[in-house]
């Protein structure tokens, strides 16, 4: 399989990167490739320009910035995935990184890229809704920062310039007392989600949700909140069946699709069964 | 000199020669072979289902930098149809033909219609894949979009759009076997009749390296060398040389190096290695093409696509008074090359299966559709066979209330050990089908799980157990049967021994390794009887410039075939051997034996010439018998007198996700009977392979065309779901032996029984946990979680 031509840049710093995405006509930016070069390689993409950031310094690493852990848009899935910092303070990004593809695929995408793409059956779009990720662009007016609520905006897009990088992802660290989940039903073949569901909640000392984050993806053109399901679990004690009675509304504002691997019904069902058992395990987490 | 008695290498788990270099990246596929000035080629493939040719505009593409030549189908002329076969005409004599099979063109570029999504209408050559690439997205053709048909159920209907001419109404041939006469009269007098709709839904081989092809015609020499994945070199030779090209068979060399899984779909004689044969020939250079993966998925030859009402008559007591079958096979947009024995001759005599029943009648449809062709793919009419009659047992068993083990124990043909003569024209070899049965029920607690389903049902939780118990038909044979049932071709095999001046072996077999392990197991069993060590035995295959000729490999039939082709040749080298050491020793013939390496005056092993002594005399014949010949190289064509019917039991245990339909096997068992086992280590890969298959054709894998576009959905990895070692449970088998009076080597064939097995067994368990909820029946496969969910939904809206 033979890509169209295109003319391959890799530049050393974020300033010619974005030099380069203004100034060239028709080019992409290349992170793990992961998503970008099967498309070329059938041609569905067929850029005159690839930007490879591999090059560019300062894009990759995992720190910790106070209550904030701040990744690298070019860290991989597997840097992602075996980070002691995530592991230690916000595992479920951890989780959710290691169930994308297989370990090939992990090695080489990127979280930035993951992100940036937006696949509408892609893992960690879930998990940055429910965390609320922060998305740090860079374009030629500098930095500015987006909410993940804000990020995906539909099909495979986001709130990303055309004239931008996506450079930083920040994750919040959630306070004592929380916990998190990220579980789907893999699509038997590519392993993308059919459904994913990332739940975190925050208990108080009697028990009770102070907090609540679900994110939804897979079932629709993009990730979304599932704000019923919140609304659902704030303020409540959770048993059985107040997670049950919330996870109801897990479907609610999904735009779910119909295709070979669900029609409409069930995959709204699969977004009510994940819910739940994604909170269920959230809330034994938060219990300690 | 005494020898310590040499260990038999038969039945030993010799580890494969060949995977040192497979998992090392050392092997040569075609892909791999380099040829100066070699051009590239890149198929113009039809994007609609159905849709005739108006035009093709080829002048941007010549112009394309580096493009050679773009040819159409109206520039291949003196080309004919790719050749189909297996004849199926009543004026031939051939058997159970009710309608004559319509032996429709399949041009190499379709000149006139578009048939299926991937037909081939224009070829673009280029010095670089690139180019070629580039330039076939530049061949304009003005299509006229006509209407589909793709479904199996609905390619014959009356408003259904015709493919051919030559075949109205879509129907390719009408066939049957059986009696219809004694299956209606057991039909109206059985107590108990239980009727279901069965439906073998369509595959992809998926071989792990795409099809790939390589030809150089030499001007020099007037040759044409051409490197293919091909199961069966020798065959593509004679197809392509006799059939479409019309070229001298001397002057063309077909050699299949390294090739990385067939499963079937590499039997065949495809249009690309035809192009590209053709046009290396009118532009004197070499001409390449390796499929991509979405190639793979729209063109080579699909598998099962069968959709059947199966009906089985029952005494009270659970006796099978009859079995009445009637199947329409979706062959696809052509007749692939061996397509029409598939749903007919290896599958309607395999209905019998391991049981006496009363009476048996099958009525076969193939039809034609917009879709790719279909064919022969691992197991090939035997799944389907087992499929039908696995499921419309247990559905029996249930009607009558009865275990669904000891339904079959009722039925079992008992113990033979030479000969059985089914209902359905072929007569078993051998056979102990009570025993893989009672061997695979010692192997776990059936009464014990039985109870434990009990308890989970009281929980809600949905525990199921399935039963196969399967015969498999290899080793189809001998040429006249099936020649007389249409057979193109023979089905023999060719083995060559030589021996070197040094007593060093090589074996030259007309089987082809695409993943069996041929090269350990044959240098194994050549070893074994020469009582020489293996290292001392090498083989070669795949070259139709080395072999003297060979069917090659498929039907699980090169260890049966070809391993007795060889068997025979070292025969031969033992006996002109025993003339030559009869000589040196100064005794008669016949009073030599070999053993252990060595030719003996009988009983006296101090009385001996060692074989590579022999082997050096034959070579330097200084010292030699008057009159033979010298040189030591023995060539042997075996034709059986029967097929091999390997059997055994599996049981699958699965627990259905209440909640989502997932479906997760918890068990699986086999017990398998393949004869005589030359490489347990092989064998049981074979089987563990098989069982993947059978596990994915039962839960996950399925050729999904859209009704209304024709267009393949399933048409990449990540779409069609091959199943994954972690989605796969641990296998516990055994085996019981049972040889195979048909070969002197007692074995009978173990590449295909797990993939004949296994999916009948897995479905049962899932129809058996969903038993609660009432239901009886599964009509489709794959078992998706979508797919069970909705049955859960159904039943619990009936209840
Ligand atoms: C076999 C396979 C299985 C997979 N399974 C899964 C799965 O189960 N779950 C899952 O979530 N994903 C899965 N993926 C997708 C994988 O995670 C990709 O790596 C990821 O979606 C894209 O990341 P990348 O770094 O490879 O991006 P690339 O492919 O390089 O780029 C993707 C897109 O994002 C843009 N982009 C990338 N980085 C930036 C940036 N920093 N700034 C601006 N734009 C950028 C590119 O221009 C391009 O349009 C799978 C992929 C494959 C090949």
């Amino acid at each position: 399989m033979y890509p169209a031509a295109f003319e391959y840049h890799a530049p050393t710093s974020v300033r010619d990167a974005l030099g380069l995405l203004g100034s060239l006509e028709d080019a992409k930016i290349l992170a793990g490739g992961h998503s970008l070069v099967p498309m070329m390689k059938l041609r569905l993409a067929q850029p005159k320009h690839v930007i490879d950031l591999r090059k560019v310094p300062g894009l990759t690493g995992i720190k910790e910035e106070g209550s904030t852990i701040v990744l690298g848009a070019m860290a991989t899935h597997w840097d992602v995935e075996s980070s002691p910092i995530l592991k230690a303070k916000a595992p479920v990004v951890a989780e959710t990184a290691a169930v994308i593809g297989d370990p090939a695929v992990r090695n080489k995408g990127t979280i930035g890229g993951s992100l940036a793409h937006a696949d509408p059956a892609a893992d960690m779009p879930a998990t940055a809704i429910a965390l609320g990720f922060e998305l740090v662009c860079e374009g030629p007016k500098g930095r500015r920062t987006v909410k993940a609520d804000d990020w995906f905006q539909g099909l495979m897009s986001t709130a990303l310039g055309e004239d931008e990088l996506l450079v930083e992802v920040r994750v919040p660290v959630w306070p004592a007392g929380s916990g998190a989940c990220y579980m789907k039903f893999p699509h038997p073949a590519s392993r993308f989600a059919v459904v994913g569901v990332c739940a975190a909640v925050t208990l108080d000392k009697n028990g009770a949700c102070t907090r609540a984050g679900v994110g939804v993806t897979g079932a629709g053109t993009k990730a979304v909140r599932a704000r019923g399901v919140e609304a659902g679990l704030a303020g409540k004690r959770l048993d059985a069946a107040a997670i049950e009675a919330a996870a109801q509304k897990a479907a609610e504002g999904v735009d779910v699709q119909a295709d070979l691997q669900g029609s409409v019904e069930y995959k709204a069902h699969l977004c009510r069964v994940f819910a739940r058992r994604a909170i269920e395990a959230a809330v034994k987490r938060a219990q300690g | 000199m005494a020898t310590a008695s040499v260990e038999r290498l038969i039945g030993k788990s010799i580890k494969r020669r060949e995977d040192p270099r497979f998992i090392t990246g050392r092997g040569s596929y075609v892909d791999d072979i380099k040829l100066p000035g070699a051009t590239w080629a890149a198929f113009v493939r039809s994007p609609h289902a159905h849709a005739r040719i108006r035009s093709i505009d080829t002048a941007a593409a010549r112009k394309h930098p580096g493009v050679v030549a773009v040819y159409t189908g109206q520039d291949m002329t003196g080309v004919n149809s790719l050749p189909c076969g297996w004849d199926l005409r009543k004026e031939k004599n051939i058997p159970g033909v009710v309608q004559d099979l319509a032996m429709v063109p399949h041009m190499p570029l379709t000149a006139d219609v578009a048939r299926h999504v991937g037909d081939p209408v224009a070829v673009v050559i280029a010095d670089s894949q690139a180019a070629a690439a580039d330039a076939a997205e530049k061949v304009k053709v003005d299509w006229e979009v006509l209407t589909a048909v793709t479904s199996t159920e609905r390619a014959a209907a009356g408003d259904a759009p015709q493919l051919h001419a030559g075949a109205p109404g879509n129907v390719a041939f009408r066939w049957e076997i059986g009696d219809g006469v004694a299956t209606d009269a057991a039909f109206k007098s059985a107590p108990v009749t239980v009727k279901r709709r069965i439906v073998n839904q369509r595959l992809v081989a998926n071989a792990m390296e795409p099809r790939a092809c390589a030809a150089r015609f030499d001007p020099a020499t007037g040759e044409l060398t051409l490197w293919v994945t091909s199961q069966n070199p020798h065959v593509h030779r004679l197809l392509m040389c006799a059939f479409v090209l019309g070229i001298p068979e001397h002057k063309v060399r077909v050699i299949s190096p390294d090739v990385g899984g067939g499963f079937g779909s590499k039997i065949f004689l495809y249009n690309e290695e035809v192009v590209c044969s053709w046009a290396s020939r009118q532009l004197q250079r070499p001409v390449r093409w390796t499929a991509t993966r979405r190639e793979a998925y729209l063109t080579d030859a699909h598998g099962r696509d069968h959709v059947t009402d199966a009906e089985i008559a029952l005494s009270r007591e659970g006796k099978i008074l009859g079995l009445r079958v009637k199947t329409t096979a979706n062959l696809g947009a052509y007749l692939s090359t061996f397509a029409p024995a598939v749903p007919t001759f290896l599958y309607g005599t395999l209905l019998n299966g391991v049981y006496a029943i009363g009476a048996i009648h099958c009525q076969v449809t193939g039809v034609f559709s917009n879709t790719t062709a279909v064919d022969a793919y691992r197991g090939a009419g035997r799944p389907e066979a087992c499929y039908v009659l696995e499921r419309i047992v247990e559905a029996g068993a249930r009607a009558l209330g009865m275990d669904v083990a000891e339904l079959r124990k009722r039925n079992f043909i008992p113990k033979f050990a030479d000969g059985f003569q089914t209902l359905v024209a072929v007569a078993y070899d051998s056979g102990d089908y009570g025993v893989a049965l009672d061997k695979l029920l010692g192997m776990f607690d059936y009464k014990g799980f039985r109870a434990e389903q009990a308890a989970a049902r009281q929980q809600g939780r949905l525990l199921g157990i399935g039963f196969s118990t399967y015969i498999e038909a290899c080793s189809i044979a001998p040429s006249k049967v099936v020649g007389a049932l249409g057979a193109g071709a023979g089905l023999y095999e060719s083995g060559k021994v030589r021996v070197h001046p040094t007593g060093m072996v090589t074996v030259y077999t007309g089987s082809h390794s695409h993943g069996q392990g041929h090269e350990t197991t044959f240098a194994q069993l050549v070893a074994d009887e020469l009582g020489l060590p293996v290292e001392q035995v090498e083989v070669v295959h795949g070259d139709t410039g080395a072999i003297p000729f060979g069917m090659g490999t498929y039907g699980s039939r090169s260890a049966s075939v070809g391993g007795t082709a060889l068997h025979m040749s070292v025969g031969k080298i033992k006996e002109k051997g025993k003339k030559i050491a009869a000589h040196l020793l100064e005794a008669s013939p016949s009073d030599i034996e070999y053993v252990n390496g060595q030719f003996q005056v009988k009983g006296f092993p101090s009385k001996a010439v060692p074989f590579g002594a022999v082997s050096l005399t034959a070579y330097v014949p200084h010292n030699y018998p008057e009159g033979l010949e010298p040189g030591l190289e023995e060539t042997s064509f075996y034709d059986p007198s029967n097929f091999c019917f390997p059997f055994g039991a599996h049981a699958c245990v699965v627990e259905v996700d209440r909640e989502t339909g997932q479906v997760k096997i918890l068990k699986y068992l086999a017990v398998d009977d393949v004869g005589n086992v030359i490489n347990p280590m092989i064998v049981d890969g074979m089987v563990h392979g098989g069982i993947a298959q059978g596990v994915g054709q039962a839960l996950w894998e399925g050729a999904v065309y859209d009704d209304a576009s024709g267009q393949l959905v399933t048409g990449s990895l990540m779409d069609y779901a091959v199943p994954k070692a972690d989605m796969l449970p641990m296998y516990e088998t055994e085996r019981t032996v049972t040889p195979t009076p048909v070969n002197p080597l007692g074995v009978k064939g173990a590449g295909e029984t797990g993939t004949i097995a296994a999916t009948p067994a897995v479905v049962n368990a899932v129809v058996d946990a969903l038993a609660p909820l009432g239901v009886d029946h599964i009509e489709t496969m794959p078992l998706t979680a979508e797919r069970v969910w909705t049955i859960m939904q159904t039943a619990k809206a009936a209840t």
